[in-house]
């Protein structure tokens, strides 16, 4: 037999640890023995159980695993006993477990502990491999992260073909699989693979595994439906033992794959990952040092280098604002601080856009998807009109190209899309929005207009970003009842909405405004009635600030370095193309005319309007470089260095942030992150942006306290 | 019978279990037991083209939440069957899924129907018998039903008030000879065959239903002797001498005969008549023998060409008065060979294919036997009797 994976673990001492969990919803670990009746011996059957329902899952912290150890270390005994011939273990309904529980990771007060809960999961789930007989997994729902890696540790794995999601999520909280997994999964499934579940898919909006998936690449033996998968489950385990089964690993790499294909993988993996996402993120590329560490990693060694490694990223800074991040996202999903009682909301039973533009056909089309009630868009012309309706027919039958969308659904959603030139069509619908040129006269008539034909108690919205909504309602005799819903391009993707209250708007207009987007199942948060919000106002603060610094000489890559520890999606120019440089232009001088002593216009960025672009690039639309008529806008003069240049941009941001909260255009620094987040895909391992700020020592520069108290950082 | 020859292709059951609490089923769905079931037997007949299923008959007797909702029809969509595979919930209490079987029988004689599925379920833990009834003021204003006549086991000490020579004596042997007869059965592997394992939830984890639940090997006259008879003082009946309340599900498949040999299914049983009959309600008990009378008739057979009788024991009682009724012995080999419901248990609208089953699986080993019968008496005064004959028969001894 092979040496033991978790003898190194026999001193451990996890009293510590155990003191900090003691309101722990804890996962039972029950066994019931099951006679297997072909090889005619006994299955003891573990079931993880919290007592609760599929709201609140199985989780695994210290109490819990402590019970699970304490159980398969009596059932070894039994296996040695002869009295059992198999171990099996699965879990609650639609549920087998979705690993640690996150909100009690403030709990973990040290390094020292953190590392406990990482050795302890290795003991614990560990002990699957060493049974003394097979074990077996029946991965019977949800799987996430530690809870999938207690399938990894077993001999075999089943799974339901209705199990909700299969995930190794750790790398998108700034951790690493770190109970067995980063060595298990390549082991079991290739290198290749594990490399698309372990870092891959949790780069990619937490993308998880369906069953069929996870069939299909070997992390599951066998997959049964859901009516019998218990039952089916025991009878693949009965058939295993009696040798009447061989299973089959597909992927599972061999010498060939380990000497060749491995290495390279893990190194064409970290190059894409530089390009992508920078290296600011620590937990991807220590996934990959795992990953390319477990070709010839022992399984004990496997475990002890993810101790090592997992260690550091859970007392680290990137953890902490990754979970700061996720739980305030998830909450944020359901609840909108700042929005009136729901019970203010009018029904929305139809919905006017006026405007067909970029914009407008996009939320209309989404209005119409998610709400499924009649929408009416408006444009000056009938071929305007028709070219809008045309796009949302387009895209109705993309989704029914891709089977999304079932035909009879299709008809429908058809049935409900009405264009029009004439205003007195909007007469019945509850909520009309305006997405017209941004120019207030224009917008202005637009309402006056509207009010001609609506009815008094319909909630009519302005989609600007750059004019006040006040000032546009002031013309309207229902000023009260105009309200902001700000949507972000593209609008099908882009998570966020602001709703932005102006003086006036009553709380059935904002009520209204965020009930909207959450039917439309995208995060509001609400604003005060001030220039760009809160995204547009921050990202023209770093990009008013890029651009100064190119107009008085600093290059290109000093600003673009500058910025790079905030681990951006992409840098300030690269982003400016991507909104669209008139766009950009725009935004600065918009914010320029609100603010002018703290934001930049940029008549370098009118030049580059007219030029077109900023860098240039090769046929696969990849940058090579600046372009020369861009390398001749860096003004003359000193410029700054790159640690200057932070030091204007971390202060700038910080203080705008803290105006911001001063004047009340939102309440709290986690809208600032919510809206960073979800508006402008700031990272998670960030936690945004206000916990940087308060690690980077600039909320306290700025106004001699931090953001948040405590703040989100580490421990050491 | 007329028309086309119908054939029992195959039956299965899930195990039973005690009602209640402290049952194994207590956290398991009804609608899941009868699910489970289905999808047993077609997994071990997978000839059956599923499109090819005519019609789905589920019956339960409280038609009520998990047992509710067209059982029939809710239960062939979880079980996965395709969507054009139609069906229906049925309800003669105790014969339930007996007439599920009969109503479906009819159907493929007549041709309207090739291949069906019959079945049923009773969750008595979940759905006791009698809740939430409300029974017609009419039945006690114009005496045309006492309300005696809806306690089962009121109706079974009426019997012995109207069989004097019905003791409770020899209605305690009966019951404990079903527990020794099951016992043995069980230890030759006879029950255990035609048993689909289900996951069992509960509050402390997954277990596995394998076995009957309620079985209690080890009863003696004495023990039996003891027990109270919750149902009048000093009476006779006893919870040893009558079935338990049970979960179960049950489920068979049949077919024309034409059907089967084009498919190449399997023929257990093939169908030669089948009677119901009413009697008076407090005596529902007697209800099998004009049924019997019936079905025997209409087969132009006698009493002495059945080879192997499978009674519903829900009262020992009832079935010695059938026994007597018929001449025949209360020991008598023939008669519930591998025991009864006394020791297995009676989910009341599962139990008619239960019988079925057991007879089904008789026949193989008893080539000498031509005919069977299953029987049982219904509440509220019905008895219902099928008649099967063995296509193992080789000719007589």
């Amino acid at each position: 037999m092979a040496k033991s994976a978790i003898s190194q673990y026999d001193s451990l001492d996890v009293g510590p640890l155990l003191a900090h969990a003691q309101d722990e919803v804890i996962t039972h670990s029950y066994v019931r023995y099951v006679p297997m009746p072909r090889s005619g011996g006994t299955l003891a059957l573990v079931t993880l159980d919290n007592g609760k329902d599929h709201t609140r899952p199985n989780t695994l912290g210290p109490q819990s695993l402590v019970e699970l150890r304490e159980t398969l270390r009596g059932l070894q005994v039994q296996a040695r006993n002869k009295e059992i011939a198999a171990v099996a273990i699965t879990g609650s309904p639609f549920i087998l477990a979705a690993g640690a529980d996150l909100s009690k990771v403030g709990d973990i007060p040290d390094k020292a502990t953190g590392v406990l809960m990482v050795k302890l999961g290795h003991q614990t789930l560990g002990l699957l491999g060493e049974m003394g007989v097979p074990s077996f997994c029946f991965i019977n729902g949800l799987a996430l992260g530690g809870g999938l890696e207690v399938a990894l540790n077993a001999d075999y794995r089943t799974v339901s073909s209705s199990a909700a999601a299969l995930a190794l999520p750790e790398v998108f909280l700034g951790l690493i699989p770190g109970w067995g997994g980063a060595w298990l999964l390549p082991n079991l499934i290739g290198i290749k693979n594990a490399l698309m579940v372990m870092v891959e898919n949790p780069l990619k909006m937490n993308r998880t595994l369906r069953p069929e998936q996870a069939l299909s690449l070997g992390i599951a033996d066998a997959m049964f439906p859901a009516a019998r998968f218990l039952e089916d489950s025991l009878k693949f385990a009965d058939e295993v033992v009696a040798g009447k089964r061989k299973v089959k690993r597909p992927h599972e790499p061999g010498v060939l794959e380990r000497n060749t294909v491995w290495p390279i993988a893990v190194n064409t993996a970290r190059k894409m990952l530089r390009d992508r996402i920078g290296t600011v993120a620590k937990s991807p590329f220590a996934a990959l040092d795992l990953l390319a560490a477990a070709k010839s990693n022992t399984k004990a060694q496997g475990f002890q280098a993810e101790d090592e490694v997992l260690a550091e990223l859970i007392a680290g800074d990137q953890f902490r604002a990754s979970v700061y991040a996720f739980m305030l996202t998830q909450k944020r999903a359901k609840v909108t601080p700042g929005a009136p009682d729901r019970e203010h909301a009018k029904p929305i039973t139809k919905v006017g856009v006026v405007g067909g533009g970029l914009m407008a056909r996009q939320f209309a089309f989404q209005i119409l998807r998610r709400l499924e009630v009649p929408v009416v868009i408006s444009d000056i012309s009938e071929d305007r009109v028709a070219d809008a309706t045309a796009w949302m027919g387009g895209e109705i039958d993309t989704l029914l190209e891709k089977g999304r969308l079932h035909s009879d659904s299709a008809n429908k959603l058809r049935g409900l899309i009405h264009g029009t030139t004439t205003m007195s069509d909007f007469a019945s619908c509850d909520l009309v929005i305006e997405a017209v040129f941004e120019e207030i006269g224009v917008k202005r008539e637009v309402f006056q207009e509207l009010e001609k034909h609506v009815s008094p108690e319909a909630i009519l919205a302005s989609n600007t970003s750059s004019l006040s909504i006040g000032d546009i309602a002031s013309v309207l005799k229902h000023p009260e009842r105009m309200v902001g819903i700000h949507f972000f391009n593209p609008v099908a993707v882009m998570p966020l909405v602001e709703v932005v209250r102006a003086q006036k708007s009553s709380d059935a207009a904002l009520a209204t405004g965020v009930s909207l987007v959450n039917k439309l199942k995208k995060t509001a948060i609400v604003t005060a009635d001030t220039t760009g919000f809160v995204v547009n106002r921050l990202l023209a603060k770093l990009l008013g600030e890029a651009m100064n610094a190119i107009e008085t000489g600093t290059p290109y890559d000093v600003v673009d370095e500058s910025v790079a520890p905030l681990g951006l999606p992409m840098g300030p120019f690269e982003l400016l193309e991507l909104v669209g440089l008139q766009v950009g232009a725009h935004v600065l001088d918009t914010h320029h005319a609100a603010f002018p002593d703290r934001f930049f216009a940029s008549d370098a960025l009118r030049a580059l309007v007219d030029h077109g672009k900023i860098y240039d690039r090769d046929a696969k639309k990849k940058v090579t470089g600046v372009s020369s008529f861009a390398a001749g806008l860096i003004g003359q003069g000193p410029g700054f260095s790159a640690a200057e240049l932070q030091d204007r941009v971390y202060d700038g941001l910080a203080d705008e942030v803290w105006r911001m909260l001063e004047e009340g255009v939102v309440e709290s620094p986690e809208d600032i992150d919510v809206a960073m987040i979800l508006g402008a895909g700031w990272p998670f391992h960030m936690g945004g942006l206000t916990p940087f700020l308060d690690r980077v020592g600039a909320s306290e520069k700025a106004r001699g306290k931090t953001f948040h108290s405590p703040p989100v950082r580490g421990v050491s | 019978m007329q028309g086309n020859q119908v054939v029992f292709v195959d039956g299965v059951r899930t195990p039973f279990g005690r009602a209640g609490e402290k049952g194994m089923y207590w956290k398991t769905r009804a609608d899941d037991m009868i699910v489970s079931a289905m999808i047993g037997l077609l997994e071990r007949n997978p000839r059956i083209p599923l499109d090819r299923i005519d019609d789905v008959a589920i019956a339960a007797t409280t038609q009520e939440g998990d047992q509710g909702l067209t059982l029939g029809r809710t239960a062939a969509i979880l079980a996965g069957l395709p969507l054009s595979v139609p069906g229906f919930a049925i309800d003669r209490m105790c014969a339930g899924a007996m007439t599920a079987v009969t109503t479906l029988a009819g159907g493929i004689a007549a041709g309207a129907y090739d291949i069906a599925l019959a079945g049923g379920v009773e969750h008595m833990g979940r759905h006791p018998l009698g809740r939430d009834i409300d029974p017609n003021p009419r039945f006690l204003a114009e005496k045309l039903v006492s309300p005696d006549a809806l306690n089962m086991g009121i109706t079974a000490e009426r019997l012995h008030d109207r069989f004097p020579q019905l003791t409770k004596e020899r209605a305690d042997r009966m019951g404990m000879l079903s527990q020794h007869k099951v016992e043995a059965a069980y230890q030759a592997g006879h029950i255990q065959a035609d048993l689909i394992p289900v996951a069992l939830p509960s509050d402390e984890g997954y277990g596995m239903a394998t076995e009957d639940e309620g079985r209690r090997p080890g009863t003696t006259m004495e023990a039996l002797a003891e027990l109270k008879t919750p149902f009048r003082p000093h009476g006779k009946v006893t919870a040893g001498n009558a079935s338990p309340l049970t979960d179960g599900a049950t489920i068979a498949a049949l077919a024309s005969e034409d059907t089967a040999r084009e498919l190449g299914l399997g023929v257990r049983m093939r169908m030669v008549s089948f009677g119901f009959a009413g009697v008076e309600p407090e005596v529902m008990g007697i209800g099998p023998i004009p049924s019997t009378e019936k079905a025997l008739a209409k087969a132009g057979l006698s009493i002495g060409d059945i080879g192997l009788f499978e009674l519903n024991e829900a009262f020992a009682v009832q079935v010695l008065s059938l026994l007597d009724h018929f001449g025949i012995a209360d020991d008598d080999p023939r008669v519930n060979p591998w025991g009864g419901a006394i020791a297995l248990g009676h989910p009341l609208a599962a139990s008619g294919v239960r019988l079925m089953i057991q007879l089904a699986r008789q026949f193989e080993g008893h080539p000498e036997v031509r005919y069977g019968l299953t029987a049982m008496c219904v509440g509220l005064g019905q008895g219902g009797s099928v008649i099967w004959e063995n296509p193992h028969y080789t000719g007589a001894k």
